[in-house]
């Protein structure tokens, strides 16, 4: 998958869980600056990732998915 | 002593949304219970309850949030906002740090509750929502409420089952009274009327299965009574102190005098048969009104239409009022609304409001004839009265009693 496919995928998982318009979100996109997430809005995202591509992202990597790229790095890493 | 008023109302009930809708409904005797829609009732007994109809969470609150708010949440927002609109609050005159909340709930968010077990059932415990536990707590209507209107005073949530809502009235009324707020938002929601509550109300054989003939199955005090009728909904009244509200020119509808408590201590969901809690919580409510039997214009009466706690609150209003009891006027409000159980005191409390308002008194729907000895006077038709003084009865699971007392301000 290339970066621009998991994002399609990506931002709308995100715009509804985080409850922004798809449209404001980008991969330069920081979870908690930009869309206004909270620690639980960002569990309720890494949850949906996990079912949508597949994966299981352990508690101890949440910290450093902070913006839109590194999750899709993320996602693309576990799913390689 | 502080005198403690209503001054806004806010209805989200089965038969109206907003107090106009609802008020003209009471008056017109229209019951709310039909078959129940948006679930299969193949498997449950009870096919019926008193649904809200046509409720759009957009209308109250951001619709990016409502994914994260439980129905029952939802259901005491919209109350809220109702009830803020109809006491026209200017909140720039108003110190905020000074006003609170107290919308409770008997249940809490059943429905976030259902799906999220379900969910772990069948994904596993990784797949809970990080957003069920607050979604789904008892305390989080008056906590959401608080959080819209920046409410920084007293907020909580009090737990009596079907008593829930009138002791939340109560207990913000003395909130007031003894200086902790000068205005608080108080009521009760409720949003159980699911499979999961259904099924574990009917087991208890709590409800009526009058399946065929939905709207006449809610018939509080009828010989043929076979079991309430699940409703939900919520109502929020705006109290505050009388001085206060004169000082802003708020229109009032009337006093709420006094909260009167008392418990069976018998069984965990059968009322005490000789009606002791019932007749105490009444006396103790008049006794701090300062009322006597005799003042008494109008009792809303608990009436769910069970076959006991009927019969025990008849029996215990005709015992203590006595040869009082001809001259006052009684009804139950869940005639039309069925029983919205943690926001049923607050829609009764709406519900005398406007009856003392309006110089009205709403019929109680579905009384066709009593059981034997029966001795109540059921207002069968809607009808004129000045309510002078006013007593609402609640009665909950665990035996829990509370009266409120209302006062007309002239």
């Amino acid at each position: 998958m290339t970066d621009n496919e998991i994002f399609d995928q990506m931002k709308e998982i995100i715009a509804d869980k985080l409850g922004v318009d798809a449209d404001k979100v980008s991969k330069e996109s920081r979870f908690m600056e930009d869309l206004g997430a909270d620690s639980l809005g960002l569990v309720d995202v890494t949850m949906e990732l996990e079912d949508k591509f597949d994966v299981t992202i352990p508690d101890e990597d949440l910290p450093s998915i902070t913006t839109v790229q590194a999750a899709i790095d993320y996602v693309k890493e576990k799913v390689a | 002593m502080k005198r403690i008023v209503i001054t806004g109302i806010g209805v989200l009930s089965p038969i109206g949304t907003g107090k106009e809708e609802y008020w003209s409904s009471l008056k017109l005797g229209k019951s709310g219970v039909s078959q129940l829609e948006g679930f299969d009732t193949d498997e449950l007994k009870v096919k019926i309850g008193a649904q809200v109809k046509n409720f759009n969470p957009k209308d109250y609150m951001d619709s990016r949030e409502i994914p994260r708010i439980d129905p029952v949440t939802q259901y005491a927002i919209a109350g809220s906002v109702m009830a803020v609109e109809d006491a026209k609050i200017d909140w720039d005159d108003v110190d905020r740090d000074r006003v609170g909340t107290l919308i409770s709930t008997g249940i809490g968010g059943l429905q976030t509750i259902e799906k999220n077990i379900l969910q772990m059932k069948e994904k596993g415990a990784r797949r809970v929502s990080p957003y069920f536990i607050p979604m789904m707590i008892g305390n989080m209507p008056s906590a959401q409420v608080s959080i819209r209107y920046s409410l920084r005073g007293p907020s909580s949530n009090v737990v009596t089952a079907c008593a829930t809502s009138n002791y939340a009235i109560g207990e913000a009324a003395e909130i007031i009274r003894r200086g902790d707020a000068d205005m608080m938002l108080a009521g009760g929601a409720e949003a159980s009327l699911i499979p999961i509550g259904i099924a574990g109300f009917a087991n208890m054989r709590a409800l009526s299965t009058r399946n065929d003939d939905p709207e006449h199955a809610s018939r509080p005090f009828d010989k043929d009574r076979d079991g309430f009728v699940m409703g939900e909904g919520s109502a929020v009244l705006v109290l505050e102190d009388y001085d206060k509200a004169v000082q802003r020119g708020a229109d009032i509808y009337c006093e709420i005098s006094s909260v009167g408590y008392s418990t069976d201590a018998h069984h965990i969901t059968a009322p005490d048969p000789e009606g002791w809690g019932a007749k105490q919580c009444m006396k103790v409510a008049m006794k701090k009104a300062g009322i006597e039997l005799d003042q008494v214009d109008y009792i809303n009466a608990h009436g769910t239409s069970t076959p006991l706690n009927d019969r025990v609150e008849s029996n215990s209003i005709a015992e203590l009022f006595g040869e009082h009891l001809p001259n006052i006027d009684i009804n139950s409000t869940k005639s039309m609304v069925g029983h919205l159980l943690g926001a049923a005191g607050a829609t009764e409390a709406a519900a005398v409001a406007l009856q003392i308002k309006n110089d009205t008194v709403h019929p109680s729907t579905n009384f066709f004839e009593g059981e034997e000895g029966f001795k109540l006077r059921l207002v069968s038709e809607t009808k004129k009265r000045k309510i002078s003084c006013a007593l609402s009865n609640s009665f909950g699971f665990g035996g829990h009693n509370c009266c409120l007392s209302f006062r007309r301000v002239d």
